[in-house]
């Protein structure tokens, strides 16, 4: 447990030694990338070092009895100013090494896919420097133990996803989503920066166990200093994790390789968010007002992204708009009190996501980069893993029972419709939200694998399957999704959720939700159950027929309703309107201050004072007239003065 | 005996003359001159004064200022002969390397 510092540092090392390598390796443009494999051994293995630390330190936490599952290490103090301490300082708690787990695991895999995904890239070494970068923050976020570091963390991770979103830089529309990434997060972050310092000030300290033990004494439940607060700090989540309004930058945020993708923008990143809001779930359940607004924000986007989804045709957007609206599913629970259901889906969520996202990638492999789905179908025989691995993707974020999915998606929607924070309208729009997300992936999935083919007969000669480097991850992700629900059974299909009990510990006034859960009779929950699994099953049959059996339908219907689908596929038009309504406005502000103030008044300014030095300058060097006898002229003259002066004092 | 204030004007009138002397000639070694007649109406003044108040303090000025004086000539001269050797002339007007 001590070593616990070992687990963000391995990464910040390979980070370090790639980051000289990629420096010392620039401007060869050699064919074979020098130095490829000492960058991918010290990619790889300083994640999975990572990731064995974790896992050890999970075991460790295991050993300890269940109520005195948190150990506070701290690596060195960092700020000393007067009162204000901060430490270097790692928090080891259920939550805490859960994400550790995850981040470090399925990064480990998507590293080793990224040896083989981005193999012919010229800026091999910077790649893999940002990835090992990334997870470090990554990891800064989630161990920290105090509010400073968690923001450190929480910046630098958006940081990389700019450089990362932005990797192919010479590509225009790739520098312009990263910069859209960084700067709509910033507009979050500035958000949470205000609600970390409204922490500070009313707690004077930012060390979460000051902070949150003191909580229910400081704040008054419900009272408008925690509820501003926590709104403050979800307005950071909503940026991180692309919740309304804030979410616009991850669909761009695909310019970046596939592996990114699925690392940030599936499995790590976004679920910053998530993790701040469970890790804070102290301030959180002081203030229903901010629950509620969770919660309706989380059910909205994902109602809404998946709306979108369902008429993308390029394949990673499609993707794109299901994590949005899975990360929606998270706040939903997050919103009702149900933390742990939260993380739960995190996990399940990360596997499949990073899985489809992967597999995607493995795809556009297969067929040279084509992302057009239209461009697709019948790929099944040409590359048979990802067939199955996608399809055991799809089958866990559609929530088919026994893959893992089904119960972290079913938690979700239990809770929302039995918590006492939840209602039934959140229960009923997380249900049609399944229904959709169903529809969705598996239009994705038939018109990617099955059907007739509608390829490129040039690109279809060249179909082949991926190489090993990337196909492992696959088959391992694809196991996770399937077993990966099974530590969340619930008690009511007579499991004992030991995800749920693993962090009882630290969402213990979570539990009070949970005994108020049990007026509900279990034959609601079953219900509850079986009108999902209906709706789901309805959702894949209709795609089924639109997709597979009648493929006219999408069209007829598309024509039909014109102006719908027209909405629809631009995406509500919301980017326009922001563009419009703030980005015009704003660069317009920028320009006029630029034109009329910077340029006339400061830039004048300095000039002018420059221009009056030179005017005086001119004017009086005319006395300099190198004639001796005017100089003895003014001696005389200014002595007379002097004397005048003392004879009339 | 002579009155003191007698002395004193004579000293004044001496060294009016010698600042017109600076004022007005063109050639440095009559400035310089002039200069020199400046620093002996003081001289004489500070004698007329010690006499008047019957203090030696004077006198021993007037040591001082002859020695400044004959040190001040020798540099002054040195300069002189080494702007001759370059300019070959001794006209002040000449000397105008320092104009704007």
């Amino acid at each position: 447990m001590n070593y616990v510092f070992l687990v963000p540092l391995f990464p910040l090392l390979g980070f370090l030694i790639n980051g000289l390598l990629a420096l010392s390796l620039k401007g060869r443009s050699d064919e074979k990338i020098p130095g490829k494999n000492l960058v991918s051994w010290i990619g790889c293995s300083s994640v999975g070092l990572s990731f064995l630390t974790s896992v050890i330190i999970f075991f460790k936490l295991l050993a300890l009895p269940a109520g005195e599952r948190v150990v506070q290490k701290i690596a060195f103090p960092w700020i000393l100013s007067g009162s204000f301490h901060i430490d270097i300082g790692f928090l080891l708690d259920p939550l805490s090494s859960i994400m550790i787990l995850v981040v470090t695991g399925v990064g480990f895999f998507i590293h080793v896919y990224s040896t083989g995904y981005m193999a012919k890239d010229k800026g091999y070494a910077r790649y893999f420097s940002y990835l090992n970068l990334f997870t470090f923050f990554m990891l800064m976020l989630v161990l920290s133990n105090n509010f400073l570091l968690l923001y450190l963390g929480w910046e630098g991770v958006g940081l990389c996803s700019y450089l990362l979103i932005g990797f192919w830089y010479e590509k225009k529309t790739a520098s312009d989503a990263g910069k859209k990434a960084f700067i709509v997060n910033r507009i979050g972050d500035f958000g949470f920066a205000l609600g970390v310092m409204l922490i500070f000030w009313t707690f004077g300290s930012l060390n979460f166990t000051n902070v949150f033990e003191n909580a229910p004494q400081v704040l008054a439940m419900g009272g408008g200093l925690v509820t501003a607060m926590t709104l403050l700090l979800f307005m950071g989540a909503t940026g991180k994790s692309a919740q309304i309004p804030l979410y616009v930058w991850l669909p761009d945020a695909m310019e970046g390789p596939t592996p990114v993708s699925a690392l940030i923008h599936a499995a790590t990143m976004v679920t910053a968010g998530v993790y701040m809001v469970a890790r804070c779930h102290a301030l959180f359940l002081l203030a229903p007002f901010t629950m509620g607004v969770v919660a309706v924000i989380g059910a909205a986007t994902a109602i809404y992204a998946a709306s979108i989804g369902l008429v993308q045709n390029d394949i990673k957007k499609v993707l794109a708009y299901s994590t949005i609206s899975q990360l929606g599913y998270m706040f939903l629970a997050c919103g009702v009190g149900a933390f742990s259901a939260g993380i739960f889906h995190l996990m399940t969520h990360a596997f499949f996501k990073a899985l489809l996202f992967l597999a995607a990638g493995s795809v556009m492999h297969a067929l040279a980069g084509e992302l057009n789905m239209q461009k697709m179908g019948g790929l099944k025989k040409h590359t048979p893993i990802t067939f199955w691995c996608f399809l055991a993707a799809t089958l866990a974020i559609s929530g088919i029972p026994l893959f893992s999915g089904f119960f972290s998606k079913d938690e979700i929607l239990w809770k929302a419709f039995s918590s006492p924070h939840g209602h039934f309208l959140l229960w009923m729009v997380g249900v049609i939200t399944a229904g959709l997300t169903a529809f969705y992936m598996f239009r994705l999935f038939f018109m990617i694998f099955l059907g007739k083919s509608r390829m490129d007969p040039q690109v279809e000669s060249h179909a082949h399957e991926s190489p090993k480097p990337m196909t492992i991850p696959l088959v391992v992700l694809a196991v996770l999704s399937v077993i990966g629900g099974y530590v969340g059974i619930p008690q009511s299909l007579g499991g004992s959720n030991r995800f749920e009990g693993f962090l009882s510990s630290v969402f213990e006034s979570g539990h009070v939700a949970a005994e108020e859960v049990t007026a509900h009779a279990p034959s609601a929950e079953y219900l509850v159950m079986i009108i999902s699994i209906g709706v789901i099953l309805v959702s894949i049959f209709m795609a089924y027929r639109f997709y597979l059996k009648n493929p006219g339908i999408p069209k007829r219907l598309a024509e039909k309703y014109k102006t719908a689908y027209g909405i629809l596929y631009h995406k509500y038009y919301v980017d326009e309107i922001y563009d419009k309504t703030i980005v015009t406005p704003l660069l317009n502000l920028a320009l006029f201050l630029w034109k009329s103030f910077d340029v006339l008044i400061i830039d004048g300014t300095a000039n002018g004072v420059a221009s009056l030095a030179g005017w005086a300058s001119r004017v009086i060097r005319k006395t300099e007239t190198g004639y001796l006898r005017n100089y003895a002229l003014s001696l005389i003259f200014g002595a007379t003065l002097i004397l005048v002066y003392f004879i009339f004092r | 005996m002579v009155s003191s204030s007698a002395y004193l004007m004579l000293s004044a009138v001496i060294f009016v003359i010698g600042v017109l002397g600076v004022l007005v000639r063109r050639n440095i070694l009559v400035m310089f001159m002039s200069i020199e007649l400046m620093l002996n109406a003081v001289n004489l003044a500070f004698v007329a004064l010690s006499r008047q108040l019957g203090n030696l303090d004077g006198q021993v000025v007037v040591f001082l200022v002859m020695a400044v004086a004959a040190a001040e000539a020798a540099v002054g001269l040195a300069i002189i002969i080494c702007i001759f050797r370059r300019k070959k002339s001794v006209n002040v007007d000449d000397f105008n390397l320092m104009k704007w």
